[in-house]
């Protein structure tokens, strides 16, 4: 039995949190570096070259220097840009992203030299919410740091960004009330318990895993709903006027979302902590096994940008709004139904 | 900001007039003007746009070219005949072998030398090669225009077997300078046969491939069909020709309609598009890349024997050997390296297929050595007319897959 916010955090002792989030954020950060060469190696391997081999064995110090290489740029501001919106925005997309990894949930409760301890940042009653929350207020770093930039690039490439929100925030909200109607709860450690009761989520709600990961698609900004940064019409986007460390903040809020999105897909969809076909999952396994899976999705975020083609703006659109809505709305109806009937 | 203060562009921005566009009903009716280029990744070169947008759609298109400009017409005007082959090549730097051709077969009217059958069909291989090497750098670059980036690397691991072809037949990659006033610099060396008999078999393959990867995917087709049309004779009277023509469904290809260096002997057939949007221009040059395949498997198949040079002294240099047993050959030898040939007075226009459409080479001369005119008529440069009437009111995403279906090589606009 999972308890609300308030009782878990008066049951683990202060420390514990404070431990708790030094730890998951420096996992989580170190995974951002492993990812960015997973997929330059990836992408490398699908075009027929070898990726990045130069610096360190197999590359592996290329995400390194390449940070070397763009934290020493000096700092540059063009003279139409808004200073202070132009410093602040590539803050808020990283501290939305670093904040919504504070709920995914690695594993259960795990006893920990005789204190009980949860695998998770925290675990509000609203998890998902949360989430969205946190995932619309990143919108704010892209769409400040376009319009702030006082480029015309940057400028559409912030009215792009803007537009894919609101096409695709509902359609992915939507798409999960037919998790949480069946967990019966918001919390995201309930929902996996859920799950190894009834399954995985992913069986029933197939349509809203489809939905789920499209849409995360197009929140992550990554191919094929690259539009915001679409480098052949918009050169970069949101991010043109920005060098060294503001696209540093950029890059990374990037990656980092990709793997929260990967997270809640396995955490909402694919049984978060569980092993599959029911074997027992000790306790300590739960951190390795939801990584393993995230990876699994990261690898599928991969793949799809080797190969997809870019949409056009409107065909974005339409997309979020006749398709997707729909499809969503019907899953929420459908699930509702034989919830309710059976 | 004070008069001297405003940038020229910022002139040239505010020069625009916006008369004709009609936008008294649509909410938002403030246009903004955007500028692309002359450095940006998707103008394939140094072009540049002045867009002026409606929210995402393009209301009016200004294309500024110049930027490569490099006076190669005038350069040829100061060097003799068979030196001129060389400055030509680098006009547009895709189709080397169709500058060259172009240029020395206008020579050759002129003068009227007679190549070779061998030399014909060496160049007919070449220039095949060229286009397919040409379309397969136009395939990926749109394809990575359009955001699918895997196909770039593809394109150019084929291109780079064909730049190893041309390595071997003339000792360079680009701009090889292989094709001669009256024939070919040299032989196909031992080995060149097997090793394009080898490519010639794979590249329809790997056509194929391309294909499975483009057309079968629905996000593909969604942005190539129906996007940019332009009726064929909007086309015709814009000077447009080649594939971009050949989509609009007119067959009009220089290689059938005049033939020249023994096309007339090979088998293929012209692609024609039928609506003439991106879909089509893009069928259409993916068709040619099979076709050309086939017309270099005839070419090599039926490779006859003989000089690859003419045998006129006047116009090639003689063979080594000759030089230490004779003195008229000697003679020819120092008159050439030292002049060149003199080619009789009178003009020419000679046109040509090239990968981008019609390229001509306009020759004047005065009886001496050196051309007292070269005028090239590239096809980027009339294609390029087209751009305005084929994005007007489409999106600027639209505009960017467009221009890389025009496939313009700005070294050949500007020259």
């Amino acid at each position: 039995m999972t308890l609300p916010i308030s009782v878990v955090n008066l049951a683990e002792p202060w420390w514990v949190g404070i431990i708790k989030a030094i730890v998951i954020f420096a996992i989580g950060l170190q995974l951002i570096p492993i990812i960015l060469l997973l997929e330059r190696k990836l992408l490398g391997r699908f075009q027929g070259r070898y990726g990045p081999n130069r610096v360190g064995v197999f590359g592996l110090m290329q995400p390194l220097a390449d940070i070397i290489k763009l934290a020493t740029k000096e700092g540059f501001r063009p003279r139409t840009s808004v200073a202070f919106l132009f410093m602040i925005a590539p803050a808020i997309s990283i501290l939305t992203a670093v904040a919504t990894l504070a709920i995914v949930p690695f594993g259960n409760t795990v006893d920990i030299f005789g204190t009980e301890v949860g695998l998770y940042g925290i675990d509000p009653s609203i998890g998902i919410l949360y989430a969205f929350a946190f995932g619309g207020i990143a919108f704010y770093g892209l769409m400040l740091g376009g319009w702030a930039s006082g480029s015309k690039y940057s400028f559409l490439g912030s009215m792009r960004s803007a537009a894919q929100l609101i096409s695709y925030e509902i359609s992915q909200g939507l798409a999960l009330v037919g998790v949480i109607m069946m967990a019966g709860s918001l919390s995201l450690t309930e929902i996996v318990e859920a799950q190894s009761v009834q399954g995985w989520f992913i069986g029933p709600q197939i349509v809203g895993f489809m939905i789920f990961l499209i849409a995360g698609f197009a929140e992550t900004n990554r191919a094929p709903f690259d539009l915001p940064e679409a480098d052949a019409e918009l050169v970069g986007g949101y991010m043109t006027e920005y060098g060294g460390l503001g696209f540093v903040s950029y890059y990374f809020a990037e990656y980092l979302t990709m793997i929260i999105v990967s997270a809640l897909t396995v955490t909402l969809f694919l049984g978060g902590w569980e092993l599959p076909f029911g074997w027992y999952t000790p306790g300590w396994a739960g951190p390795f096994v939801v990584l393993g899976k995230t990876l699994l999705i990261i690898l599928l975020f991969i793949w799809v940008r080797a190969t997809l083609p870019r949409l056009r703006y409107d065909q974005l659109m339409t997309l979020g709004w006749k398709i997707l809505l729909p499809l969503a709305t019907l899953n929420t109806l459908v699930t509702a139904t034989l919830l309710v009937t059976t | 900001m004070s008069e001297a203060q405003v940038s020229d562009y910022r002139k040239l921005e505010e020069s625009i007039t916006l008369g004709h566009i009609q936008n008294e009903d649509r909410l938002s009716s403030e246009l903004l003007t955007l500028n692309i280029g002359p450095h940006h990744p998707a103008t394939h070169g140094v072009l540049r746009l002045i867009v002026t947008l409606e929210g995402e759609i393009v209301r009016d298109i200004k294309p500024v070219i110049g930027y490569v400009h490099t006076g190669i017409e005038k350069t040829a005007e100061q060097k003799a005949y068979w030196k001129v082959i060389p400055v030509v090549e680098r006009m547009d730097y895709l189709s080397y072998y169709f500058n060259a051709q172009a240029f020395c077969g206008a020579v050759e009217t002129l003068a009227g030398i007679e190549v070779p059958k061998r030399a014909q069909y060496l160049r007919v291989i070449h220039l095949e090669l060229n286009r397919i090497m040409s379309h397969l750098v136009w395939l990926g670059t749109s394809a990575l225009d359009l955001g699918a980036m895997s196909m770039f690397w593809y394109c150019f691991r084929e291109r780079d077997a064909i730049l190893d072809l041309f390595e071997m037949s003339s000792g360079q990659r680009m701009h090889t300078r292989y094709f001669q006033v009256g024939g070919v610099f040299e032989d196909i060396p031992t080995g060149f046969e097997q090793r394009l008999r080898k490519f010639i078999a794979t590249m329809p393959e790997r056509a194929d491939q391309y294909a499975d990867l483009l057309e079968k995917n629905e996000i593909v087709l969604q942005r190539l069909r129906g996007i940019c049309p332009l009726d064929e004779q909007t086309l015709l009277d814009l000077g447009v020709t080649g594939p971009l023509l050949r989509a609009a469904g007119n067959p009009w290809d220089l290689r059938k309609v005049e033939p020249y260096s023994s096309y007339e002997d090979f088998d293929f057939k012209i692609p024609v598009g039928t609506v003439g949007d991106n879909y089509d221009r893009y069928r259409v040059r993916h068709a040619e890349i099979y076709e050309s395949v086939k017309i270099i498997e005839q070419a090599l198949d039926g490779l006859p024997e003989g000089p690859t040079i003419t045998e006129d002294r006047k116009f090639a240099l003689p063979p080594r050997h000759e030089l230490a047993t004779s003195m008229e050959a000697l003679i020819h030898h120092f008159k050439l390296v030292t002049e060149g040939f003199r080619v009789p007075e009178g003009e020419c226009y000679y046109p040509i297929e090239s990968p981008r459409g019609e390229l001509g080479c306009f020759i004047r001369s005065d009886g001496s050595s050196k051309p007292a005119r070269v005028h090239m008529r590239d096809p980027s440069f009339s294609n390029l007319q087209a751009t305005a009437p084929m994005c007007r009111d489409s999106y600027i995403a639209d505009l960017i897959a467009t221009l890389a279906m025009l496939d313009p090589v700005l070294g050949g606009i500007d020259r």
